[in-house]
């Protein structure tokens, strides 16, 4: 993997930390609209990444080209080795990344359990001649689907609700529900996209824990969000993009103080140079 | 408009009944409700040698036999469940189910009748088969490259499809035309010692019971099927696609080949009540296949309620019963029935007997109307 | 060349026909587009099928002939009127075929679709009290008549205005008649569709419909009426239905009630083909089709001119849904 390392952050990474995704030169461009601008970053396996960067940066758009959900005109994407790019949506869930969104899509006029269980369905194998003949595999599958919602629910914090209408949860709890959903799916890496939109701190203190237990249950986490709390917080390390290009990469600590980070979320001052 | 709101208040009130009875018989225990459900299935094999007078279909003068009324709605019924399957399951809008129904009869008639063009004369336990699998192939076939159109497209496709197999039905030499091939077998079998008819044929022309029996027997069993795919990997599947496409793709539902399941399953039960049409008919031409029963089909399903196996029947039984009980209709059969598509699309477009899930997606799309409005 | 055993390919026939055929695909193919105009504004506008279209134009054919009946022209009565006449009862009856043509689609748009709207519903219920109406309607028309055919009063005598012999330049086609009413077809399409885009592209209102096409929460913000302006658009295009209708019933010379299925089938065929949203697409959709069928008819036979249109319809769907020019009077499909 040496050659998709970049040399700077090579000196910085911490023994036996190997990349998990890779963007590598990703470009999208929309007509006349320049999206994502030579993108390049990596992912580390296990680590907690947080992408940054003032609206309209370019973050979901990445995250969209991440997923498969758009193709770039320029680049590619890089999981665990393989290609990412051109593939499709269901396939690279299969390879191992999922996301949630920034504007929650659950399915909602299912139950709780109900959405967790599609995103077990993504690595069962059961169709539609085994689920008419109640075959040993579909029984199986359908039990442990089961099993993996009841224990995803009760990870998130909605143990009990399984039979609740996705629809009528309160908002902190689907976005809850969103990442139970996600995890179902069995990522090596979780994608969030502003799970903290809309939480009071207390919230957003039970999704850092949460987000923290999610690494420790062995996944990597790609993060986009604005509360710079939160990030720092829970970030290893940060990316910031703006206007599609990316500007800094790095620990916190160093992101906090780069002057360039500064100037693009609040614009460079009257008085200098 | 104080005629609108006294139908709307009427028909609330008819909604909170159904789902008084809907509660109530969901609290049931499991026992009781598979007893209701077979003296049910026992009533309707009963029904046509019953007599109830005012749903008998030939108490009137000039009146169908009722057995061939049942048999008929019935081989609706299953034709109704099977695009059940594709429109209100998968959310697939197929205007064009007659091709599978014509495909699904055609073969029977070719493969089984010593007049087609087929030399060889298959006896009809065989020609079932073969026509389920002509069928489904045909939905495969139809299916791999127009799934990917967006709805409303994908609903004139269908159609088009429909209308070149009637045109080919017409035209073509293998299908006879308009003259039509005759003397399709039925099933095997002969009336038992002591019954009215003993000794002939069961499946005959003298008494359409016997079709109505097995057709019934059929649509349970197509009824169990489908239920149990409801709540499987499948039936997730396919409510996952429906409620957003995208979002289902990125949990790693394959959303093609669940669409195109649903598609191959629907064209397999039109053509097995196409078979049962042919064999029951014993004769077919290309005036059976038109364009404005795949419609009915359609209105019959989307006015029963989408998604719901029962209120698709319902709507199935009314839109076929009703013309034959009040026979002084049927002129103005079509007229009615277009009438009624609009009206009742205009109040109630969920259908009469909507799933629960069915009635709340269009509730929320109101709402969300009604705030967008008011927003805005 | 034996497709099938009903089916021969006869290429030989389609070049010796060549110029007929192509002059009578062409004068189809004018209808076709201008009952497509309807069909693709509509689209344009809501991106609906208004599969009640057919219908609309429907009613244009039959209330021309009343109207010429009471005047005194009916069918298999008389002589050819005096030129005079003739234009004037061409022109009352067009005005009486858009009248009710137009306002039966405002009709339909009101009853039909507007409380649909309103509600937010989705496509699919659209399509389905579209399929009611034209049923309805159709079928209306077919109680009020008995299901029996109406002729149509020959009021223009054609008369053939053009010879052309492609064997005098050599070629082995057969020599065509070009009449009056052919020529007279043809142009009253091209002037409507040009009257049409330039209303579209050069007045206010016109203005109004591309701009609710392309973002309707824009517009409505500028200040545009969403409601008038989709109302117009249903009028314009039973304008054209109308104009078609009479075109329709000095060609055909018979109608029945049912003739609106199948023409709006390939009218709406026509659109697609075109690029669905887009005048220019229609005119040329339309003439396209026109030409494809009638030569279809000439290398097949005429029993298989029909699936031509289904044939057509299914593979530019599937291969490129945006037709021959693309979409352009609305945003493109996501």
């Amino acid at each position: 993997m040496a050659d998709t390392v970049e040399p700077q952050t090579a000196a910085k990474a911490a023994p036996g930390t190997e990349t998990l995704l890779s963007v590598d030169q990703v470009t999208l461009r929309f007509g006349g609209v320049v999206a994502l601008d030579a993108v390049d970053f990596e992912v580390r396996r296990g680590e907690i990444l947080a992408l940054i960067g003032p609206n309209g940066a370019g973050k979901t758009t990445c995250f969209n080209v991440m997923t498969g959900l758009y193709k770039p005109t320029d680049g590619r994407v890089l999981f665990d080795g393989q290609r990412v790019t051109g593939r499709k949506p269901h396939q690279i869930t299969k390879m191992g990344i999922a996301r949630t969104f920034q504007n929650i899509r659950l399915f909602p006029e299912m139950t709780a359990q109900e959405n967790i269980m599609v995103g077990a369905d993504a690595h069962h194998k059961t169709s539609v001649i085994g689920a008419l003949l109640r075959l040993p595999r579909h029984v199986r599958e359908e039990r442990d689907g089961r099993r993996l919602a009841a224990e995803l629910l009760e990870f998130v914090g909605l143990e009990g609700r399984g039979g609740e209408l996705a629809r009528n949860l309160p908002y902190g709890d689907q976005r809850r529900l969103e990442i139970a959903r996600a995890l179902a799916t069995r990522p090596k890496l979780l994608c969030l996209d502003e799970p903290a939109a809309g939480f009071n701190p207390a919230e957003k203190e039970r999704l850092q824990a949460l987000i923290g237990d999610i690494r420790d249950r062995g996944h990597t986490v790609l993060l986009i969000e604005h509360d710079m709390r939160l990030v720092m917080g829970v970030a290893d390390r940060i990316v910031v993009l703006e206007f599609g290009q990316k500007i800094a990469d790095g620990q916190p600590a160093t992101i906090r103080e780069d002057p360039r980070v500064i100037a693009a979320y609040l614009g460079v001052p009257e008085d200098a140079a | 408009m104080k005629v609108v709101d006294k139908l709307r208040a009427a028909d609330e009130r008819r909604v909170q009944f159904n789902q008084g009875i809907r509660g109530r018989w969901a609290s049931l225990p499991k026992p009781a409700r598979i007893a209701g459900a077979v003296a049910g299935i026992v009533l309707l094999f009963a029904l046509p040698n019953l007599n109830i007078p005012f749903i008998r279909t030939d108490s009137i003068a000039g009146g169908t036999s009722f057995g061939f009324v049942l048999s008929s709605i019935a081989i609706y019924v299953l034709v109704a469940i099977g695009l059940n399957v594709v429109i209100g399951l998968a959310g697939l809008l197929d205007l064009g189910y007659i091709g599978f129904y014509a495909v699904g009869a055609y073969t029977v008639a070719i493969f089984g009748s010593p007049n087609s063009i087929v030399a060889t004369e298959y006896p009809w336990l065989v020609c079932i088969p073969i026509a389920i699998a002509l069928t489904m192939v045909s939905g495969v076939i139809l299916g791999t490259p127009t799934l990917r159109l967006r709805g409303d497209y994908l609903a004139i496709v269908t159609l088009g499809f429909g209308e070149i197999i009637r045109i080919i039905a017409v035209n073509s030499a293998v299908t006879n035309g308009q003259r039509g091939i005759a003397a399709i077998p039925g099933p095997p079998g002969t009336w038992p010692a002591g019954s009215e008819f003993e000794g002939t044929p069961l499946f005959g022309p003298v008494d359409a019971r016997p079709y109505y029996w097995l057709t019934l027997v059929l649509i349970v069993a197509v009824v169990l099927g489908v239920r149990q795919l409801e709540r499987s990997r499948v039936g997730r599947s396919w409510l996952a696609v429906r409620e957003d496409e995208d979002a289902a793709s990125l949990m790693g539902v394959q959303a093609f080949k669940f669409k195109l399941w649903a598609f191959a399953i629907g064209a397999a039960i039109g053509g097995l009540s196409g078979a049962l049409f042919a064999s029951r008919q014993a004769y077919i031409n290309s005036n059976s296949f038109n364009l404005l029963l795949s419609v009915m089909f359609v209105a019959a399903v989307v006015l029963g309620g989408q998604g719901n196996m029962f209120g698709v029947t319902i709507g199935t039984v009314l839109a076929f019963y009703l013309p034959e009980r009040f026979r002084e209709f049927q002129e103005h059969r079509d007229l009615v029935f277009g009438l009624a598509l609009i009206v009742i699309m205009v109040l109630r477009p969920q259908g009469l007997f909507p799933s629960r899930r069915r009635a709340k997606e269009l509730a929320d799309r109101k709402q969300e109307a009604k705030e967008a409005m008011a927003g805005g | 060349m034996k497709i099938s055993a009903s089916m021969t390919a006869d290429f030989g026939d389609l070049w010796h026909n060549l110029a007929d055929l192509t002059v009578s695909g062409l004068t189809q193919g004018s209808i076709y587009a201008l009952i497509a105009l309807g069909y693709t504004l509509v689209y344009g506008v809501l991106q609906l099928i208004n599969f009640a279209h057919s219908e609309v134009f429907l009613v244009g054919t039959y209330s021309s002939i009343i109207l010429w009946g009471w005047f005194g022209f009916s069918s298999g009565a008389g002589a050819v009127p005096a030129l005079g006449t003739v234009i004037v009862m061409l022109l009352l009856g067009t005005l009486m075929a858009s009248a009710v043509s137009g306002g039966t689609a405002l009709l339909i748009e009101r009853i039909a679709y507007r409380p649909l709207r309103r509600k937010n519903a989705p496509r699919l219920i659209f399509l389905i009290t579209a399929i009611g109406a034209s049923v309805a309607i159709s079928e209306l028309v077919g109680v009020l008549t008995e299901r029996k055919p109406w002729g149509v009063p020959a009021l223009v005598r054609p008369s053939v205005q053009w010879h052309i012999d492609p064997r005098d330049i050599g070629l082995d086609i057969q020599p065509v008649d070009i009449t009056n009413l052919q020529i007279g077809i043809v142009l009253v399409t091209i002037v409507m569709w040009y009257a049409l885009d330039t209303f579209l592209n050069k007045t206010k209102f016109g203005l109004g419909i591309r701009s609710v096409a392309q973002d309707e929460d824009t517009a409505a913000l500028m200040g545009v009426n969403k409601d008038r302006v989709i109302m117009l658009t249903f009028l314009l295009g039973g304008l054209a239905a109308g104009v078609a209708a009479v075109l329709y019933n000095l060609k055909i010379g018979t109608i029945t009630f049912n003739i609106g299925f199948l023409l709006g089938i390939k009218a709406f065929t026509a659109a697609v083909l075109g690029g669905i949203g887009n005048l220019r697409g229609a005119l040329l959709g339309g003439l396209a089709l026109g030409l494809v069928e009638n030569w279809g008819a000439g290398m097949f036979g005429n029993s298989w001119m029909n699936v031509v249109a289904f044939v057509v319809l299914v593979i530019v769907l599937m291969f490129r849904p945006t037709g021959l020019l693309g979409e352009s009077l609305g945003r493109a499909r996501a």
